[in-house]
């Protein structure tokens, strides 16, 4: 049961054209030598010659005329990058770089920088002084941490898609 | 009219201002989209209109054809948009081969189908007529591969899911279609052969 499945997949590859050439090479001795291979190759070869011959339906002798005549009123839509304004994308991207520097500059507010130069820690920062309590009871901040967090995710995700894109082209 | 053209310069036509280029398009592509909107509905009248639709909704959104891709590949997108949302407003029914209604519309089809062989002894035919009784998904993989000219990369953007998914889906499709053949038109295949 196991074995069948993948001579029938080795098959459709090579049928396909879409099997490297070594494997075409070891695919046309197995044909060759493999009575089981034989058959199964011609019994594909017939579904797939069969499918190759299958006909496209027609649709009715006015379909163009039809299509012709309901796009006569129309007008063709500008491309979406014509009427996206790009002032509006990097409106909102300052919006947020601003919102998350406002955020830093507040949270570094905090911290009480005299304690932490006698403190025997390599970083000059004594973070047991910093009032994260202050920082994160605030509905508003919380909203605004959510709402990056969500941001940040979603252009991880589109980033992680790109990239999926870009190495599927590849190949 | 330039029937010489390719689909690129004749796209640049249309959106010079030369609507009538337009249905050079719709006659090089008219049954490639209606056989795979004929896949979805399984009936010739929705089919017409859903295709026409089709080629409507292409043309108002013709700006946006970058020519990254095929323009073929471009318009069996909104194909396939189209043909789902469609069957989702009419609230049908998407067939599945685990179903056993389907076999139940299958078998009733045969009869029909039968008789039908006896005059036209077409494998072409018969083919096409089993393609019908599969489902959706697996008519159109197959129309997509087979006589939409599509390469398993570009049936993936299509169907926006990953080209290994498409080959495992292709696979399966034709092996329900060899299942389809040898149960409804056994006897056919063996006149013919």
């Amino acid at each position: 049961m196991s074995v069948q499945p993948t001579i029938e997949e080795r098959l459709w590859e090579y049928i396909d054209g879409m099997a490297t050439p070594e494997e075409r090479t070891v695919i046309d001795q197995l044909i060759e030598a493999d009575a089981e291979w034989r058959a199964k190759y011609g019994e594909l070869l017939e579904t797939h010659q069969m499918m190759q011959a299958s006909e496209l339906e027609e649709p009715s002798m006015r379909f163009t005329k039809n299509v012709m005549e309901e796009i006569a009123l129309l007008q063709i839509a500008p491309a979406a990058k014509t009427y996206i304004n790009k002032k509006i994308i990097w409106g909102i991207a300052i919006f947020f770089i601003t919102m998350i520097v406002g955020f830093l500059i507040y949270g570094i507010g905090q911290v009480q920088w005299s304690s932490g130069s006698s403190s025997s820690s390599p970083i000059p920062i004594d973070l047991s002084n910093i009032d994260f309590s202050k920082m994160f009871n605030n509905t508003y901040i919380n909203i605004f941490m959510m709402m990056n967090m969500i941001l940040g995710l979603f252009l991880f995700d589109r980033y992680l898609a790109n990239k999926r894109k870009k190495t599927f082209s590849n190949k | 009219m330039s029937p010489g053209l390719n689909d690129n310069e004749l796209i640049s036509k249309v959106l010079g201002g030369d609507q009538q280029a337009y249905a050079l398009l719709v006659d090089r592509y008219k049954s490639y989209v209606f056989t795979l909107a004929l896949r979805f509905t399984k009936n010739r009248e929705d089919a017409e209109e859903v295709s026409q639709d089709i080629f409507v909704k292409a043309y108002r959104a013709l700006a946006d054809f970058r020519g990254a891709s095929k323009f073929s590949t471009w318009l069996y997108t909104i194909v396939n948009t189209t043909c789902i949302t469609f069957l989702r407003k009419k609230r049908l029914e998407v067939h599945s081969l685990d179903n056993e209604k389907v076999f139940e519309v299958a078998d009733s089809q045969d009869s029909g189908f039968r008789a039908n062989l006896v005059e036209q002894k077409s494998r072409i035919a018969m083919v096409n007529q089993a393609i019908a009784l599969l489902s959706t998904d697996d008519a159109e993989i197959i129309t997509l591969f087979y006589k939409g000219e599509q390469t398993l990369e570009e049936i993936a953007r299509i169907l926006g899911i990953e080209a290994n998914a498409v080959k495992v889906r292709l696979h399966r499709a034709r092996t329900r279609l060899k299942e389809k053949m040898q149960k409804h038109f056994a006897a056919e295949v063996n006149d013919l052969t």
